[in-house]
């Protein structure tokens, strides 16, 4: 046991407490007398407690020992509503058997970083969700050690029974939750040692599983309620317009539709976060009694859009403040790329520089240049946005998909004229995020929408329109180049990226530090189609970019391109270029992830007719490595296994975790094989499946196989990092199997030109 | 508007809808049964996925006046206890991560299964290859079919 200075305060349980019970109409109803039906592939059914007590923001306990733990992250398929709630248990010492989950809803006052962002939620709730159970056990004991009048050092608490040895006394949590809801709450708290975690590292089924496979109400978009309106909203066809007029006589005299009008979202002068930003602030609703009339009347609106003017805000972004600039103008994919190889002749900003780059790549007796680029990607969540708002005169309940609860309560506020405390939000299992429910527009214009009609509304997109809103990846190029000398050492190596509308350039990035003379540079391009965070955002096109190229100057050196990459690591963790603060990452930490995938994927034991592709890398706080095996059938490219070794630190829920990893290869192999969305005259031209491809059933590996690094750190990132490598490792099988390197995405189209 | 009587999980259930409604909203909006998901409204996605007799189709074109007085199973209705024996694949592979598309892949491999209970690999692939999975749990997917195969649905 470790004993750490405890950080719980006895706060209200949560904010509004109506909210608790009658309010919530989706997440864990097993509160209420609805028991769910099992079967013995679920947790057993459990008896629901009379009486439920209230230890901590965290949770509460029933009289006959049940306990629920809210799970305040939002769950966007990275499964922590099943991984955040075992680490509290298994410091409150509890059958996992017995605990019931529920969803927090939004309140900054007990919980911090009630974001799914940045592969940190679990890294950074590790310590206070472990408090908050450790806590909750001490005042157990404490209750316990009153009861029996014995000292509560001699209490022990085992699965979520009490004992004292000497005296034979023994209750469970149950029994002792009342008195222990009145204990003081400890100064310190004795933290379990790693060894005696007995939930964490164990692998436990998703929470919601049950109600996933027979189709329950868990997401937004399921949301009904009594006297519910369904609003759909029209937005400009093309990046650069806004609105100019619309005739709605026709769609209003469709069956079932109650109004239209259009609204505005933010007024001028508000100070936006960038989790606010939409490219299209004034849209046209419709509002009616069911989906298919809103989306039928929705094509019968005749609206005039006109060039919207350039515009230049300036944004909040995670403290930092940022200038986004939206030029005049309709852009298009083309023009884009000719601006981006144009640029990329020209010097750009000079980020990092190592030594004497100019100097060693003129003395260098071969240099390789290659450039690399990739298109915008739609997030394409499998639930498109959505949302439901009941605004009423001074109160304003939001319910639904998102991201950054946190973050966009403020501009809801605001927004509605409300304050702060009379804006309640909460959330729903959501399908799917990948960063596209960073940006929260679709809360506020549920709820300005809601305001306007007095009445409950669910705003829902359709997948056309979600497609086309923006807060898309943006499209970057880059060009790497390495100078080596004659006897084949690498002594110079040269980064320079761009992008629209940003750079996707990590200057302190591994090989920076490795490498005496290093020179990274950056540009951009401005652009006013609106581009945010996607999985793992710059790290999913340069991680690709630079592993394949890694694999390239291995080849030319006439090394095995994972002996090159340990050698360079050797050197970054012996003898690092630079100063060592300034390198972001962890020599070590990379090369074991290379050394496991290594000896995991048998590398070096060739099979004939398999050809494989070797990737690493560091984004998110944690260490990827995957090896990708690739076989030709009939010209076409299969891929049969993906082998991953991943540090991310301590893993809470492995199976889980695997899932997730397993997901990262199939997403990255996806969009780096076939995904991309272009503009033409400002529109995309992709706006629904038939013409955006996702990757499908029959094109996904055949086998992944993962592997963690054990190595009892803190746990660190887990969504985001086993996506970016996989798209270098596929990029250097391809290469193997073809004969052919593949360097600009999607690979499906990256084809030689015709000839002739 | 028109008046339809249609036979959704073993019930009778009338609903009063423009005769060109597709089923998908039927079902959603007038009838909330809300497992069944909206993905992209023109058959691609596979979210919607239903059963039409024993056949599997998209509900999202599947208008409402098409559907007379054949039998309609949805995922609520797919077996009683959510016991059936690919409800119960699912479960023990722990396949979902969001899990909005894993209604239509269990309606879409319920229906593979009774046509062909003992799929081969690429039977599966082809079978299961309308249902996007954007979170790419296909490798789960997979396994789950072929243990639902293996404990005989
Ligand atoms: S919603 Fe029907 S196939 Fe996508
Ligand atoms: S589990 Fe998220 S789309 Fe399939």
């Amino acid at each position: 046991m470790t004993l750490v200075t405890s950080k719980m305060g006895r706060r209200a349980f949560i904010k509004n407490t109506s909210l608790a019970g009658g309010g919530l109409v989706l997440g864990f109803n097993l509160l209420n007398s609805c028991k769910p039906k099992t079967t013995e592939a679920v947790v057993a059914e459990l008896e629901m407690p009379k009486e439920w007590y209230e230890i901590n923001g965290y949770l509460k306990i029933g009289d006959n020992g049940v306990v629920t733990i809210l799970s305040p992250n939002p769950e966007i398929g990275q499964n922590v509503r099943t991984s955040m709630p075992m680490i509290l248990a298994d410091e409150l010492e509890i059958d996992w058997k017995n605990v019931v989950v529920e969803q927090a809803p939004l309140n900054t006052d007990l919980y911090s970083w009630q974001v799914a962002g940045g592969s940190r939620s679990i890294m950074n709730s590790w310590e206070s969700l472990r408090m908050a159970g450790a806590t909750a056990r001490h005042m157990l004991k404490e209750a316990a050690a009153q009861a029996w009048q014995v000292p509560v050092g001699e209490i022990s608490a085992v699965a979520g029974v009490l004992s004292h040895e000497a005296s034979g006394n023994s209750a469970g949590y149950g029994e002792m939750a009342s008195l222990a809801s009145q204990m003081e709450v400890p100064e310190e708290v004795e933290l379990k040692d790693r060894s005696e975690f007995s939930i964490i590292g164990t692998s436990r089924k998703n929470v919601d599983g049950k109600k996933i496979v027979t189709g329950q109400p868990l997401f937004g978009i399921d949301v009904q309620r009594e006297g519910m309106l369904i609003a759909g909203l029209a937005h400009p066809p093309a990046f650069g317009m806004k609105l100019k007029s619309f005739d709605a006589a026709e769609a209003k005299n469709m069956p079932g539709i109650r109004d239209v009008f259009s609204i505005k979202l933010y007024d001028e002068g508000f100070k936006k976060s960038a989790f606010h930003h939409t490219a299209f602030n004034e849209l046209v609703a419709v509002i009616g009694e069911t989906t298919w009339e809103v989306m039928q009347a929705k094509k019968a609106l005749k609206i005039e859009w006109e060039q919207a003017s350039e515009s230049v805000e300036s944004m909040s972004i995670l403290g930092r403040e940022m200038t986004v600039k939206h030029p005049t103008g309709m852009e298009n994919s083309d023009t884009h790329n000719a601006k981006l190889k144009e640029l990329n002749t020209r010097k750009g900003r000079v980020a990092r520089k190592d030594g004497n780059p100019e100097a060693a790549f003129a003395k260098a007796a071969k240099i390789i240049e290659r450039n690399y680029s990739c298109p915008f990607l739609a997030h394409n969540t499998m639930e498109p946005m959505n949302f439901f708002a009941n605004v009423t005169e001074d109160h304003a309940e939001l319910l639904g998909p998102t991201q950054t609860p946190e973050w966009m309560e403020p501009a809801v506020a605001e927004r509605l004229g409300l304050p702060l405390e009379n804006v309640d939000i909460q959330m729903t299992r959501q399908g799917g995020g990948f960063g596209r429910r960073l940006y929260g527009h679709f809360m506020v214009e549920a709820a300005v929408i809601s305001q306007k009609m007095k009445a409950p509304v669910k705003l829902v997109y359709s997948r056309e329109d979600d497609m086309s809103q923006g807060m898309y990846r943006p499209s970057y190029y880059a060009t790497y180049r390495a100078g080596l000398d004659e006897d084949n050492n690498l002594i110079a190596f040269h980064v320079k990226a761009g992008g629209v509308p940003e750079s996707p350039l990590f200057a302190n990035r591994f090989p920076a530090g490795a490498i005496d003379n290093y020179l990274a540079e950056d540009y951009t391009i401005d652009s006013n189609i609106t581009t945010g965070a996607f999985r793992a955002p710059r790290s999913n096109f340069i991680a690709g970019a630079e592993q394949s190229f890694l694999d390239e100057v291995a080849e030319e050196m006439g090394k095995d391109p994972i002996d090159f990459r340990l050698e360079l690591l050797q050197r970054a963790k012996e003898n690092p270029v630079g100063d060592p603060e300034t390198n972001d990452y962890d020599a070590a930490r990379y090369a074991g992830v290379l050394d496991l995938v290594r000896e995991k994927s048998n590398w070096g034991q060739n099979e004939s007719g398999v050809y494989r592709g070797v990737s690493a890398y560091f984004c998110h706080n944690s260490y990827v490595a995957q090896v990708l095996d690739m076989v030709m059938d009939n010209g076409n490219p299969i891929v049969q296994k993906v082998t991953s070794a991943i540090d991310c630190g301590i893993v809470v829920n492995p199976d889980a975790a695997t899932n997730m990893a397993e997901g990262g290869a199939v997403d990255g192999i996806g969009h780096a094989m076939y995904s991309a969305l272009t503009f033409k005259d400002g529109a995309p031209e992709q706006t629904n499946f038939d013409r955006y491809r996702l990757i499908r059933h029959s094109e996904a590996p055949k086998e992944i196989e993962v592997h963690f690094v054990d190595n009892g750190i803190d746990p660190t990132g887990m969504g985001e990092p086993p996506f970016p490598p996989i798209m270098g490792a596929l990029a250097n099988a391809l290469y193997k199997a073809t004969g052919r390197r593949h360097y600009h995405q999607p690979f499906i189209s990256d084809r030689p030109p015709l000839v002739g | 508007m028109a008046k339809f009587t249609l036979n959704i999980n073993g019930k009778a259930l009338e609903v009063d809808v423009d005769p060109s409604t597709p089923m998908l909203w039927v079902l959603r909006d007038h009838l909330k049964l809300v497992g069944t998901k909206y993905g992209c409204g023109i058959a691609q996605c596979g979210a919607c996925t239903i059963h039409l007799g024993d056949t599997a189709v998209r509900s999202c074109m599947l208008t409402v006046s098409s559907v007379g007085n054949q039998e309609v199973t949805t995922i609520e209705g797919l077996s009683e206890h959510g016991d059936h024996p690919v409800q119960k694949a699912w479960l023990e592979v722990d396949v979902p991560q969001c899990g909005y598309c894993q209604a239509g892949q269990i309606m879409t491999a319920s229906a593979l299964l009774k046509q062909n209970p003992k799929p081969s690999e690429t039977e599966i692939e082809m079978a299961m290859n309308g249902n996007i999975c954007r979170c790419g749990t296909y490798t789960r997917i997979k396994k789950a079919v072929q243990l639902a195969a293996e404990s005989g649905s």
